[in-house]
């Protein structure tokens, strides 16, 4: 029976995030729209996109290859792996001790590369520039995030997400979790292309990064990497929730109430969160691609840091 | 013990027979199918050799007083598994590859000597059946290098090699003098029995980082690895690079953790910093790099520098009185060369089957071979993701160790250390990160998009011997990393043996994950990461296909107009890397572009052109070289001279001599 009901919850958990997915996406388009005094689509629009995208057919480029093919599935696998292992309204997960916080990030790696390769097999220019600047802004986020990992892990003393999370709620204020929530943030921003990283409305050659690589995909599979990203924007979401801000959350306890209550506070959070992105994607431009390294510079020597405080702090 | 001993002997017989047979048709098979045979089978007996007790034996050979010592213990058996899994991928990717050898003379007495000479290296328990060994492994993969000799640059990178391997060889014979002691006690039991001052001790690591790592490939004493491995032929730069290297690193674990005693936390430090610089620089180099086989090459020097971090890291556990940490870091260490020579080797065969099939190995004149070598590219893919750290390949868990034993830190009792390793943590992992985007690199340029020359237009796919060595080899790698519990628990008994501490045992483990330290701090399951991956992807896959429209229409790629851009206008290896040349390669490498753009209505062509430097070679090499030359050209005036001067010269040195030993003594 407890096998079967956490089954349940794993699964249910997946789903919710799929469900969730563009619905967040449309909450902050439309919060965008609104700070920019328009009226904007409807929250529900990205399910209507993505019915439509559904329907249509795939115009395949000439000479791409089963790469081309294959790789929104294993992009959305990839992604929505990652998701089902953090903690959403529930820790202690059935599967979340199958990776850590690590496997986490590597596992969007995953993504990141096939999607990378996937653009490269397109034999254009548009995939080219896109890739080149993804393993560009790569090269220095995903190192911030193993460093953003040391400082949790360290303060946790585990590197999995249930236990950090359980762990956090009584951890109280320190100066390296600040450094790691600022560089979470900024590592946050450019994993899901927002701005100043990239700007996910533009269609300019000169400022594209990732639809510069999505250029070519149409149809059914259009619609499975825009699902992965707006997975990957609630992962993030979630992520930094259940690390910095894990009130609410579910702690071994069965009641139908207290899942009720932990539910409603994670939606409370997704909102939150939706609102942020949009003010500050409405308050600043988006950055040169070569004063990117800068900001992620920034996250990666926070959360250096932040993990040497931490490490200087053991002695004492 | 004889068994093996039988084994190394058959390989030397191998390489005798090769001169009997060297003008026959059928050399090339035979000779690949003896060392195939011979290595799978050492590679059987050496993971059964494992978990053993340690056997020696001496054998009345080499010195007369004092013989051939050899012994397998637990560390010896999984270097042995090691060299003999990655020979024997080798050996059966060179029964296809072998047979377009223009002149297989030049390489078959030498491949099966080589293979013989690393199985010697280990199994060693003397200091002159070791450098012995040494200098056969370095002469003997040195004549292969130089096999092809006309090609341009083969003679320099023969040259530089051959330097270097005898700088080494000389750090190691230092170093071996220094551990035996005057009375000269050159078995490994009878070093161990004697202990070093600090000062020898210190001088001992310096000789032996110097020794070993330049063999290895540890930063500043590589230039020697990314000339050789490319020039020789493809299943031996395999085995340089995949095997070799390790070789190189059972010589620094065995004198660093076994023959120079208890070790002092500062130990640590040379490995722990040259290995995290070593891994950055490594894979920066290769993201510099459009040579496919020089990618590899430098690639390797990275995954040796992660080694050496993570065996720092184990002997600043191990001199702290953490047996289980260094046992945890130690056996990252293993487990990654493990892993490292599956996939570098898968990648030098892929890179051997892509220079076959188009006569290239520049990245910037291949592409589109995906279409072309559906197997071999598969197989490249899969190494690739291996190597790149990603799940659920072997990369990410031995990696994913290092990182956990680096949390274990804080509990480091010096302060230096702890302010070190943070610092090594983020150098690994930018090399990880920076190793995606190399390995996305070398795949997407080489097999992806449109074929850049008609060379690659026509590739074919490589012959079955080929491409089953790389599907070999790329299997293995998901398999180390789905069950890496399974090779941790085969490390054990090594870490038992050096460190005094080990891993919880990884087999009974629910659900086949693997704990490094505990369950609630932290647990990684390769199994279910693949399982959900495959799940998921094939369920989202089928539920797709079911709910939404089937229809797919092929049509040329959006070209914003312009139709008509060839393969030329897509991006090349070297413009994909312009972003991480501009951001890292202008502090490393002082990377700079001119750009000369003519004025409007002048019609010459713009030129953009790309400046990169090495600057070790520039600030450490090439001072040398000055110097040496500056002082070999004065001296050369003593070249010519009478007799008489020569017996003067004579006279004087051993007056000189006498005076001095007179004062010494």
């Amino acid at each position: 029976m407890g096998l079967i009901t956490a089954l349940l919850m794993q699964l249910g958990q997946m789903l919710l995030v799929i469900a969730v997915a563009p619905g967040v996406t449309g909450l902050v388009r439309k919060m965008k729209a609104r700070l920019q005094r328009r009226i904007g689509p409807s929250i529900l629009q990205p399910y209507r996109d993505l019915r439509r995208l559904f329907g249509k057919e795939v115009v395949l480029p000439q000479n791409t290859s089963w790469l081309f093919r294959m790789a929104p599935y294993v992009i959305f696998a990839a992604t929505w792996v990652a998701t089902s292992m953090v903690p959403t309204f529930e820790t202690g997960l059935l599967f979340s001790w199958s990776g850590d916080l690590i496997a986490i990030v590597a596992m969007l790696g995953v993504a990141r590369f096939v999607l990378a390769l996937a653009a490269l097999d397109t034999g254009t220019s548009f995939g080219g520039i896109g890739a080149s600047r993804e393993v560009m802004i790569a090269s220095l986020a995903e190192p911030a995030m193993i460093m953003i990992t040391f400082i949790v892990a360290l303060i946790a003393g585990s590197t999995q997400l249930t236990t950090i999370a359980v762990t956090m709620t009584t951890a109280g204020l320190r100066v390296s979790l600040a450094m790691a929530l600022v560089a979470m943030v900024i590592v946050a921003l450019a994993e899901n292309a927002r701005i100043p990283f990239d700007n996910p409305a533009t269609h300019l050659e000169l400022t594209m990064v990732h639809e510069a690589m999505v250029l070519e995909y149409s149809g059914r599979h259009l619609a499975m990497i825009e699902l992965a990203g707006s997975v990957r924007l609630v992962l993030y979401i979630s992520l930094i929730g259940c690390i910095f801000f894990p009130y609410g959350l579910v702690v071994n306890d069965t009641g139908l109430l207290v899942h009720a209550a932990a539910l409603a506070a994670y939606f409370a959070k997704l909102a939150v969160a939706c609102v942020l992105l949009a003010m500050l994607e409405t308050s600043i431009a988006k950055m040169r691609v070569f004063r990117i390294p800068n900001l992620l510079g920034i996250a990666l020597m926070l959360g250096l840091l932040g993990t040497l405080l931490l490490f200087v702090k053991a002695s004492m | 013990m004889s068994s093996f001993l039988a084994c190394v002997a058959a390989l030397l017989a191998t390489s005798g027979l090769s001169l009997i047979l060297i003008r026959r048709s059928f050399a090339t098979v035979t000779i690949y199918s003896f060392c195939l045979v011979i290595s799978l089978a050492l590679s059987v007996l050496s993971v059964l050799a494992i978990g053993a007790a340690p056997s020696t034996i001496v054998l009345p050979i080499g010195l007369p007083w004092l013989g051939a010592h050899f012994r397998i213990d637990a560390l010896a058996a999984v270097f042995l598994a090691i060299v003999n899994i990655g020979a024997a991928a080798a050996s059966l990717y060179a029964l296809g590859y072998g047979r377009h050898e223009h002149e297989p003379g030049r390489i078959l007495p030498f491949f099966p000597a080589f293979l013989a000479a690393m199985n010697i290296v280990v199994m060693a328990a003397d200091a002159y059946g070791f450098l012995f060994a040494w200098e056969l492994m370095s002469l003997s993969s040195w004549a292969m290098v130089m096999a092809h000799h006309r090609r341009e640059g083969t003679t320099r990178a023969g040259y530089v090699y051959l330097l270097m391997a005898s700088f080494g060889t000389f750090a190691l014979l230092l170093a071996f003098g220094l551990l035996a002691g005057p009375g000269g006690a050159f078995a490994f039991d009878a070093i161990q029995a004697h202990p070093l001052t600090p000062g020898l001790a210190g001088l001992v690591l310096v000789l032996v980082v110097i020794g070993a790592g330049s063999k290895a490939g540890l930063v500043p004493l590589h230039v020697w690895l990314p000339l050789a491995h490319p020039a020789a032929p493809s299943h031996v730069s395999a085995l340089m690079s995949g095997v070799m290297t390790k070789v190189a690193i059972y010589a620094f674990i065995r004198i660093t953790f076994d023959l120079m005693g208890t070790p002092a936390w500062w130990w640590s430090l040379p490995a722990l910093l040259l290995g995290g610089i070593t891994a950055v620089m490594g894979v920066l180099y290769a993201l510099m790099e459009s040579d496919l086989k020089r990618v590899l090459a430098y690639s390797t020097i990275e995954n040796i520098g992660i080694i050496f971090a993570a065996l720092g890291l184990s002997m600043a556990f191990k001199a702290a009185g953490m047996g289980d940490a260094a046992a945890l870091a130690l056996t990252a260490a293993l487990f990654h060369a493990f892993n490292h020579m599956l996939f570098k080797s898968a990648l030098f065969f892929g890179a051997g089957t892509v220079i076959e099939a188009t006569g290239e190995q520049d990245m910037e004149n291949l592409g589109g071979l995906i279409h072309r070598m559906p197997y071999s590219s598969a197989a490249f893919l899969a190494a690739c993701l291996a190597i790149a750290a990603l799940p659920p390949f072997n990369g990410f868990a031995s990696e994913w160790l290092v990182f956990q034993d680096i949390l274990v830190s804080p509990h480091l009792p010096q302060m230096g250390l702890r302010m070190l390793v943070p610092a090594v943590g983020v150098l690994l992992a930018l090399s990880a990160a920076l190793a995606a985007a190399c390995f996305a690199r070398a795949f997407g340029i080489t097999y992806l998009g449109r074929p850049r020359t008609a060379a690659a237009d026509n590739a074919v796919e490589a012959d079955r011997w080929s491409v089953s060595a790389m599907i070999v080899c790329a299997v293995l790698c998901l398999l180390a990393g789905i069950f890496p519990g399974v090779v941790i628990d085969r490390l054990q008994p090594a870490a038992v043996l050096l460190v005094a501490g080990q891993m919880p045992p990884q087999m009974h483990i629910a659900w086949l994950s693997i704990v490094p330290i505990s369950a609630s701090q932290s647990s990684y399951n390769g199994l279910l990461m693949f399982g959900f991956l495959v799940l998921s992807a094939t369920l989202t896959a089928g539920v797709i296909h079911r709910v939404s429209s089937r229809a797919v229409r092929h049509a040329p790629f959006w070209d914003c107009g312009y139709p008509g851009a060839g393969p030329v206008a897509q991006y090349s290896a070297a413009s994909l890397s312009q972003p991480i040349r501009r951001v890292f390669g202008t502090i490393v490498f002082y990377a700079h572009e001119e750009i000369d753009m003519p004025a409007p209505g002048d019609i010459r062509p713009a030129k953009l052109r790309r400046f990169i430097s090495d600057p070790i070679w520039d600030y450490l090499y090439a001072p040398i070289a000055r110097v040496v030359g500056a002082v070999t050209s004065a001296m050369n005036v003593l070249q010519f001279l009478t007799i008489r001067r020569y017996l003067g010269f004579v006279f004087i040195t051993l007056v000189v001599l006498l005076v001095v030993l007179t004062i010494w003594g």
